[in-house]
């Protein structure tokens, strides 16, 4: 056992620079650190551009870093990656429009070679979970947008990801909705016992779902400062809890103050 | 609904035909009542009208009925026809295959390896631009000195044409997916080859079926060329020759030939539409 070994991200000096050496440049991330427990979930939030997006693709292994290492549950990014401890979300549903959704929920169990009737009764059981139990026979295009998000986070969990990325999921739902499905999500999390990142913009959002809010500076992203989260178990009522709008004036001052540029 | 659709397909043909019927006929009528000119002037009609170049619908319509003399027997031209074509329909059918096969395997190629891209691309462009009447020998004097029947040599020609639209739209189609569907086969660490299958071919489905459907289209035009290149004795090509031939005397026979080739073309073109409707059916079912 190593010092690492019961934490499920370490993020240690990393660097992101895009573009090939010339005037034009991007460097994206300067020396982000980050931890991260297993079973924890932290929300990155920052203003646009900041590299929020880009960091949660290198904890992904969908980009590598400039300088520094990414370690997941003990091995270096691209060895998770490819041990299939991944479930990632992004800001749109990407359905295969030519699979039902009950299919699409079942695409990485077919990569990771389910049997037929592990894979169906799976399917069944996620779609519970995102209380879309009619629908598993359905199109994506027959589906509202946030039902389609629910079916992109079925399909991410239906393999108990250790990890859990998530980029804005909840972006394009409408208010009520966005907070039904932070419920599910929460729920979620609880009942699977997963590690998630979570980016959003949102203040509301990142103080009622984290354990932890990391607020990220930008050009080049930094962390500002980390925000730690105390409300229990979150509730209906937990969205007018006081405490919950001290947690979130907090996020809000320190996003100001990055914004502010200090 | 889709009963629908083909009525409404099935009358819009009808109505075309109806309207090029009258065309033709309403051409040659002004054509007789003025001399050759246009209505009032003196200059002349751009084709002319007589029945030699332009012979009557009916009559081309009569002559698809009547009989001809093929070797010993005596069959109607209609029977006459549809045997030749049902060889220049095997040969189109070898060749579009082909064309398939080798078409989505140079995409595959260069989908996989860029140097294959930008190294075939510019040649698989230039190929089109051989003329088939040269091509057409060397390909069936290879294809005879290999000791391939002449068929093969044809189909082969065929394939020369139908390969490229499929290449050029598979490649395209195979690189339609979004950066969000390949980065999410990449998060499950998902093999190449599990990319192409359960992503990238599906996607292309969209792209490869209009491709098809040319390359079904070209498929007749090549195995027509082909046979007419190297003189071969069936198919719809030899017809055509020999018709084309005595045309001054006997054009209605030319016509009919050429309204059989046409056909056979509207088949293979309602095959490849109907493998399109049993394979989007389910995508297209919820479309709407
Ligand atoms: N593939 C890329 N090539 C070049 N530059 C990039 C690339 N991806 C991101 N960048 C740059 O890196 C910076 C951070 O981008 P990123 O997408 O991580 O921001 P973000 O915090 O997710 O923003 P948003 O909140 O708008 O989604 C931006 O300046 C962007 O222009
Ligand atoms: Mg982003």
């Amino acid at each position: 056992m190593n010092a690492t070994s019961d934490i499920a991200v370490v993020v240690d000096g990393v660097h992101k620079v895009f573009g090939g050496g010339g005037a034009d440049d991007v460097t994206a991330l300067a020396g982000i650190d980050l931890a991260v427990a297993p079973g924890e979930f932290v929300s990155l939030i920052g203003p646009s551009g900041c590299g929020k997006s880009t960091l949660l693709r290198l904890i992904g292994d969908l980009l590598e870093p400039t300088a520094g290492t990414v370690t997941v549950f003990a091995k270096p990014a691209h060895q998770a990656r490819l041990d299939q401890d991944y479930g990632m979300v992004f800001q749109h549903p990407g359905l295969f429009d030519w699979r039902s959704v009950a299919a699409n929920i079942e695409l990485p169990l077919e990569l990771h070679d389910w049997s037929k009737a592990d894979r169906s009764a799976r399917s069944a059981a996620m779609l519970e979970l995102v209380r879309l139990e009619e629908f598993g026979g359905h199109y994506p295009r027959q589906l509202s947008g946030g039902m389609q998000q629910r079916v992109s986070i079925a399909r991410a969990l239906s393999f108990e990801p250790r990890l859990l990325l998530m980029d804005e999921p909840f972006g394009a739902l409408d208010e009520m909705t966005r907070e039904h499905m932070q419920g599910e999500l929460l729920r979620i999390w609880r009942e699977t016992e997963t590690t998630v990142v979570f980016v959003t913009h949102s203040i509301p959002e990142a103080t009622f779902l984290s354990n932890r809010v990391v607020v990220l500076s930008p050009r080049p992203g930094r962390i500002s400062s980390v925000v730690e989260v105390d409300l229990g178990d979150r509730t209906d009522d937990t969205r007018e809890d006081p405490e919950f709008f001290r947690v979130a004036t907090e996020v809000r001052e320190a996003l100001r103050a990055v914004e502010a540029g200090e | 609904m889709a009963n629908k659709r083909m009525l409404r397909t099935a009358v819009t043909m009808a109505v075309a035909v109806v309207v090029l019927v009258a065309l033709w006929e309403g051409y040659k009528w002004v054509g007789d009542q003025t001399g050759g000119t246009w209505p009032g002037t003196t200059v002349d009609l751009p084709v002319t009208s007589n029945d030699i170049t332009m012979p009557h619908v009916g009559d081309i319509a009569g002559e698809l009925f009547d009989d001809i003399r093929a070797g010993r027997q005596t069959m109607p031209m209609t029977l006459y026809l549809a045997k030749k074509a049902a060889v220049t329909f095997l040969e189109a059918t070898i060749g579009f295959t082909l064309g398939v096969v080798v078409g989505m395997g140079l995409a595959v190629l260069m989908l996989r390896w860029r140097f294959a891209e930008r190294g075939l691309l510019p040649w698989i462009n230039v190929s089109q631009t051989v003329p088939l009447i040269a091509l057409a020998p060397i390909v069936v004097t290879w294809a005879r000195l290999q000791g391939y029947p002449d068929m093969f040599g044809i189909a082969l020609i065929s394939t020369y044409l139908t390969f490229f639209p499929v290449a050029v739209s598979g490649l395209r189609g195979l690189q339609s997916p979004d950066v969000d569907h390949v980065e999410l086969m990449r998060s499950y660490a998902a093999p190449w080859w599990a990319t192409l299958v359960k992503l990238r071919l599906p996607a292309a489905r969209a792209y490869l079926f209009p491709a098809f459907k040319l390359a079904a289209t070209l498929s007749v035009v090549g195995a027509i060329v082909g046979e007419i290149s190297i003189g071969t004795k069936t198919g719809l090509g030899r017809a055509i020759l020999d018709f084309a031939q005595r045309y001054a005397v006997w054009p209605e026979r030319l016509y009919a030939s050429v309204i059989a080739a046409s056909a056979l073309g509207l088949f293979v073109f309602g095959l490849v539409n109907g493998a399109e409707w049993l394979v989007m059916r389910r995508s297209r079912q919820v479309a709407g």
